[in-house]
């Protein structure tokens, strides 16, 4: 029997198929977490790379897309780990340091206090607000230092732990938590400038 | 007595690690007199829930990427031939 049979046999399509077939949902799935077009093409090539190399260890308990999408999420990790690696990112031999605290600086008087009040979200929790949420997001995080976004998109859009962000990267906890508290605050700031007026208009 | 500053902080942290009792004793209670800092917290809080969802692959948000360009698929389809010739040439 060869391969293309014994593959068939545990409901694999072939190779070809993939592309047409779950092409676009591991682009988007992809495009997602990394924000980045060419990124996310690469993450779908080397899954399907990665897929046709494997395919013998498919056990066909799960279905094909599923099997997929698997190995796509290995592939961003990857993918997001080479980018911060990025010398012009980040020289990892050296501890991320972060000097420029304009944002956080700027929220604050000199005793600590908020320059400005914060103002209520309300709740949007409708799917087209989600739906703005992402998009602003995505525009917010171009906006923040690129070490920041990373490690702000590492976090919370990749979900990884604190503890394994820093192993990978060579930070402190201590200088993560520094960096994720200025990502957090730039984004919400971000946020605030960008959002605040259409999600009051939408929620009167 | 924490500032706003030092309660952000906190409140950053309170989504990336466990905090200590003083810790978050000092946080509860900068929340109850401070509003601003309580409404900064529904915020931080907020945009960690919706990234979670993301992160959990949402269909809704997903759904809404454009799909793979036409020269993408093609570019892709040529390497996996490339690679599944390779496969059967070393009769792998």
């Amino acid at each position: 029997m060869n391969r293309e049979q014994h593959s068939k046999s545990k409901g694999l399509t072939s190779p070809d198929e993939w592309v047409s077939q779950h092409g676009d949902y591991l682009f988007r799935f992809a495009m997602v977490k990394l924000r980045d077009e060419h990124l996310a093409e690469d993450a779908v090539q080397e899954t399907l790379l990665a897929a046709l190399q494997g395919q013998k260890n498919f056990s066909g308990d799960s279905s094909e897309k599923t099997w997929l999408v698997g190995i796509l999420k290995h592939k961003i990790v990857d993918l997001i780990r080479k980018k911060v690696r990025e010398p012009t990112l980040v020289n990892v031999d050296e501890p991320m340091e972060f000097s420029q605290d304009e944002v956080t600086e700027s929220m604050f008087d000199d005793t600590g206090h908020w320059v400005t009040p914060c103002q209520d979200w309300g709740n949007p929790d409708k799917v087209l607000e989600q739906k703005r949420f992402w998009e602003i997001l995505t525009e917010c995080l171009k906006r923040l230092p690129p070490q920041l976004a990373m490690l702000y998109s590492l976090r919370e859009i990749s979900g990884m732990e604190t503890e394994d962000i820093c192993k990978e990267l060579n930070i402190s906890s201590t200088n993560s938590w520094v960096m994720l508290h200025r990502a957090r605050l730039g984004l919400k700031q971000c946020f605030e400038l960008n959002w605040l007026g259409e999600v009051k208009v939408g929620a009167r | 007595m924490l500032t706003c500053k030092n309660a952000s902080q906190l409140m950053s942290q309170s989504l990336d690690r466990r905090l200590g009792i003083f810790e978050k004793a000092g946080l509860r209670f900068h929340l109850l007199i401070c509003h601003s800092c309580q409404i900064a917290y529904r915020q931080l809080d907020f945009m960690h829930q919706l990234c979670k969802r993301i992160a959990a692959g949402s269909e809704d948000i997903t759904s809404l990427q454009p799909g793979l360009s036409a020269e993408a698929q093609e570019r892709i389809l040529k390497e996996l031939r490339r690679k599944q010739g390779e496969q059967s040439a070393s009769g792998d």
